[in-house]
């Protein structure tokens, strides 16, 4: 059964290429923002460790599982938060200025 | 609302939205006016696929999850707010290791969860399906070496417990080779190889090892200087791994939002490396700055003839009557947290009327746009920040380059000593300038081990000190000049 692997394929694909196409055209004065907001978005996993946490019970799995969800939302809250942090700065400095 | 319905249509409708967000909240990268809202529309995609994902497992029990995102998100919160923009750098790294250890501890979750738990008969590859057991593996791996490898680059550009230097161990490729072997095998005969499912778990948990141990010996080689790169390379890495949690998962959001993280990793470790002039495999294996020989590249200061020393001053007069300055930010202004004062010297020559620029170079820091941030930190206006190209083309026009902390970028060997390391590496030709003040602790070769010519030229004056001091001094010099 190729069928939904080759479409996971093609969606893997595509989505790369269309990564590519809107990132190049990232000014260098966001790449750290870029980085740390493209960061938080690899926390994307949690969707799976969800799926693995999903009992009440003390299993290998759930245990993992919540050990999983901790670290994607470590990275997801503080991910988002600093880039937030740091893109605020860009903004706000026209008003700041004297 | 029928449970077919909720699982066939809306979760799936869900994902799609969320999809989309991601896509257009990363166009608002694209520029600095929308990029705030982009990163809001990304984080709002985070949570509905996070609702989406609770829609689909229905009624469940929440106390690990809810225990789980909790936490994660106090740690998380907490260090967002309290760090420090100097140390970006490191908190990137960091965060970058939570994704990639989340996607390793599903991939081995998933194993027992689908497979071992239920006590499954066959292998896992016949209860999962191929496709998702070779991903399982392959999100193992992934995730584990971006975990080690994040933190070992986070201690490295802490540079309290590991040196930033790179640490070469003998025989690092046979090793890391056999690491990489080892952790793959293992992995993929934790799924398609065996039917007892204790050796199955305990070959996954030693796979997991093996990819923590590989992090560690693939980053620990490289040099601080080339974290821009590694820290680039990781991020897609962490992308890869979510990817292949959705390889598992048969899940397309996964899929999509990994690729784009997976995508933006690539394209910063092509630029840095590409201002760098070196490929990917050198930074990876080449060992460069690590200067076998010291003596044969240029030492230290004794090798310097004719440099000569100014005190704040001299430096003071020369930007007195500067029409147009520039300041070209390294490291160093980083290390001495001088982006404030720099910005106020800019204001005060403004004020003078002076035109100012700020010229960064690509690898610049210790990250992709390292100084940009610490820049725009110190409410410099992003006008301002010139990037390579533009600023080399207006340095003959500039009548002082401020170099603070800055080295190998403003090295001339670059472009005139066909047999330097660095050569060939695109730098900031700050030497066109009538004068270039070069604001540095000591003659201590940068990161490429190399001595810096533009130190002994004419047009040159040196002043040796802390950053943040010696900038500190030029300003009250100039504020008092104005006074007067």
């Amino acid at each position: 059964m190729m069928g939904p692997l080759l479409i996971s394929i093609y969606v893997f694909v595509l989505a790369t290429f269309l990564g590519f196409e809107v990132i190049t055209k990232v000014p260098p004065t966001l790449h750290t923002p870029l980085m740390s907001g493209s960061n938080a978005i690899s926390g994307i996993t949690i969707v799976g460790s969800l799926y693995t946490a999903q009992t009440g019970d003390v299993t290998v799995s759930n245990v993992l599982g919540a050990i999983a969800i901790t670290l994607a939302m470590i990275n997801v809250v503080g991910g988002y938060l600093v880039t937030d942090r740091m893109l605020k700065m860009f903004g706000t400095k026209k008003k700041k200025r004297p | 609302m029928s449970d077919g319905f909720l699982q066939g249509v809306v979760v799936p409708v869900l994902y799609l939205v969320s999809a989309i967000v991601f896509v257009v909240g990363m166009k608002g990268m694209t520029r600095v006016q929308s990029a705030r809202r982009g990163n809001f529309l990304s984080s709002l995609a985070m949570l509905l696929a996070i609702v989406a994902t609770l829609l689909k497992l229905g009624t469940i029990d929440y106390r690990w999850i809810v225990a789980g995102v909790a936490l994660g998100s106090l740690i998380g919160a907490v260090t967002a707010v309290r760090v420090a923009m100097t140390a970006m750098p490191e908190m990137v790294a960091l965060f970058n290791g939570a994704g990639g250890g989340a996607s390793m501890l599903v991939g081995l979750s998933i194993l027992w969860i689908d497979v071992i738990e239920p006590g499954a008969t066959g292998t896992a590859a016949s209860v999962m399906q191929a496709d998702s057991a070779f991903s399982t593996a392959l999100s193992i791996l992934i995730g584990g070496v971006t975990l080690s490898g994040s933190v070992v680059a986070f201690l490295k550009l802490q540079e309290k417990l590991l040196p930033g230097r790179p640490v070469l161990l003998p025989g690092r490729h046979v090793a890391n080779l056999l690491l990489f072997v080892g952790a793959l095998g293992l992995g993929l005969w934790a799924v398609f190889g065996t039917t007892d499912l204790t050796l199955m778990g305990a070959a996954a948990v030693v796979c997991a090892v093996l990819s923590l141990l590989l992090g560690i010996g693939l980053v620990i080689p490289i040099g601080g200087a080339d974290m821009p790169v590694v820290i680039s390379l990781l991020n897609s890495y962490s992308g890869m791994a979510a990817c292949a949690t959705g390889f598992v998962l048969n899940n397309n959001l996964l899929i999509i939002s990994g690729a784009l993280v997976g995508a933006s990793g690539l394209i910063l470790t092509n630029i840095m490396c590409v201002a760098m002039n070196r490929t990917l495999v050198n930074v990876l294996f080449g060992g460069f700055g690590m200067v076998e020989d010291t003596s044969a590249k240029g030492g230290p200061a004794s090798d310097y003839g004719a440099v000569r020393s100014y005190a704040p001053e001299d430096g003071a007069m020369v930007l007195e009557s500067a029409e147009r300055v520039a300041f070209v930010p390294g490291y160093g202004l980083a290390v001495a947290q001088a982006q404030h004062v720099v910005r106020e010297l800019a204001t005060e020559l403004e004020k003078r009327g002076a035109k100012v620029s700020y010229g960064i170079h690509p690898v610049a820091g210790r990250m992709p746009g390292h100084m940009n941030v610490l820049l725009a930190e110190a409410d410099v206006p992003y006008e301002q920040l010139l990037e390579m190209d533009a600023i080399n083309s207006e340095f003959k026009e500039t009548d002082v380059v401020l170099v603070v902390g800055a080295n190998d970028v403003v090295n001339p060997a670059a472009e005139r000593v066909p047999g330097s390391p660095i050569y060939g590496m695109p730098v900031l030709r700050v030497w066109e300038a009538k004068t270039v003040i070069v604001i540095k602790r000591s003659l201590a070769p940068g990161f490429a081990g190399i001595k810096n010519e533009l130190f002994e030229f004419d047009n040159t004056m040196m002043i040796f000190g802390d950053a943040k001091k010696v900038l500190q001094g030029l300003l009250a010099e100039v504020k008092q000049a104005a006074a007067a």
